[in-house]
């Protein structure tokens, strides 16, 4: 059998989901963003949600998500993305709304925002990408960066003493009355994708069924900010970050 | 036995050599492509083994680009 004959439309089994369109993406090489917009894509797909999804982009890496998935966005101030996504669900209780932010929107300028949008029980997703370091401004530290991880703020590791411990956002998320639903996933493997995948469809059904806020933390890799290849970059990942940031749900209100 | 038929595309103007659908193919039938690059000048991937793939579309899901079209038809022997 050729190829030829294997390519055809009747035999297709994957493609690139149709919310997300043919601009190139502007992230770098090997970046988990990318994942991750394809399966929100595919979720927004899968319920049918197109037309009734507003979506509010971070300031960080993700900042262009506007550009990359055609559905109905709102850029947001710097950490302020769950402000603007109360505002949108409380206005427009009909629409899915999600905020998508970095570690640095969400954990150090946003965790106020972050922690009384999640308190409050608004029923919004936020889908929380934790890289351990500010990768569109350079590599800094991040809140969440690891103890002893290098950046370009910390080239000799970071501090304890100096610097103070990682903030583990996700579990602050879990002892609050408001949240529905607590999740910390990845995306390095074909099984990591598909529970990371399933998890955020439970999140957006979870906030049309009026159940309360819900978050979903995806443990990422910045393989330009770490200066490693992105296989490597998934590697350490594994090997550093999910012994600090284990996997798995944390809170799931039934 | 009826056996199983995959056939990968890749989107060579979009994809960016991150190499991480060569690590996620189960069969080693992706690799970079050594001698050509795009109009980024990004070296892109490609199918090596023509026969061996299974359409598990291992390489698509993990693709942050969307580069992958996946296609596989069952051949009865």
């Amino acid at each position: 059998m050729t190829r030829e004959e294997i390519i055809k439309p009747e035999n297709l089994v994957y493609k690139k989901p149709s919310l997300m369109n043919d601009k190139a993406m502007h992230y770098c090489p090997g970046c988990s963003h990318g994942v991750v917009h394809k399966l929100i894509a595919e979720v927004i797909e899968e319920m049918g949600m197109e037309e009734k999804v507003v979506g509010v982009s971070p300031v960080g890496c993700a900042v262009f998500a506007y550009n990359y998935l055609d559905i109905d966005w709102q850029e947001a101030a710097h950490g302020r993305a769950p402000a603007v996504a109360t505002a949108i669900k409380r206005l427009w209780p009909d629409r899915l709304v999600f905020t998508y932010q970095g570690d640095g929107d969400l954990a150090c300028i946003g965790t106020a925002e972050t922690i009384h949008a999640l308190n409050r029980g608004e029923n919004i997703t936020i889908i929380f990408i934790n890289n351990a370091i500010y990768g569109m401004t350079g590599g800094q530290m991040a809140p969440t960066t690891l103890i002893g991880m290098k950046t370009a703020t910390c080239p000799y590791g970071r501090d304890v003493a100096l610097h103070g411990y990682p903030l583990k956002v996700t579990e602050i998320a879990a002892t609050l009355e408001g949240t529905a639903y607590v999740t910390r996933q990845a995306v390095h493997t074909v099984p990591a994708i598909r529970k990371a995948k399933k998890a955020i469809r439970k999140a957006f059904e979870n906030s049309m069924n009026g159940k309360g806020s819900n978050l979903v933390e995806i443990v990422s890799t910045c393989n330009s900010g770490w200066k490693m290849t992105p296989q490597a970059a998934n590697e350490w990942m594994v090997e550093h970050m999910f012994p600090f940031y284990p996997l798995g749900d944390l809170k799931d209100k039934e | 036995m009826a056996k199983i038929k995959g056939a990968i595309v890749v989107d060579t103007e979009r994809c960016k050599g991150c190499n991480l659908c060569v690590v996620a193919c189960p069969l080693h039938v992706i690799e970079l492509n050594a001698k050509q690059v795009n109009k980024k000048g990004y070296t892109f991937v490609h199918q090596v083994l023509e026969d061996t793939c299974n359409g598990c579309a291992s390489c698509a899901t993990v693709c942050p680009d969307g580069c992958i079209t996946v296609s596989k038809v069952k051949v009865n022997n």
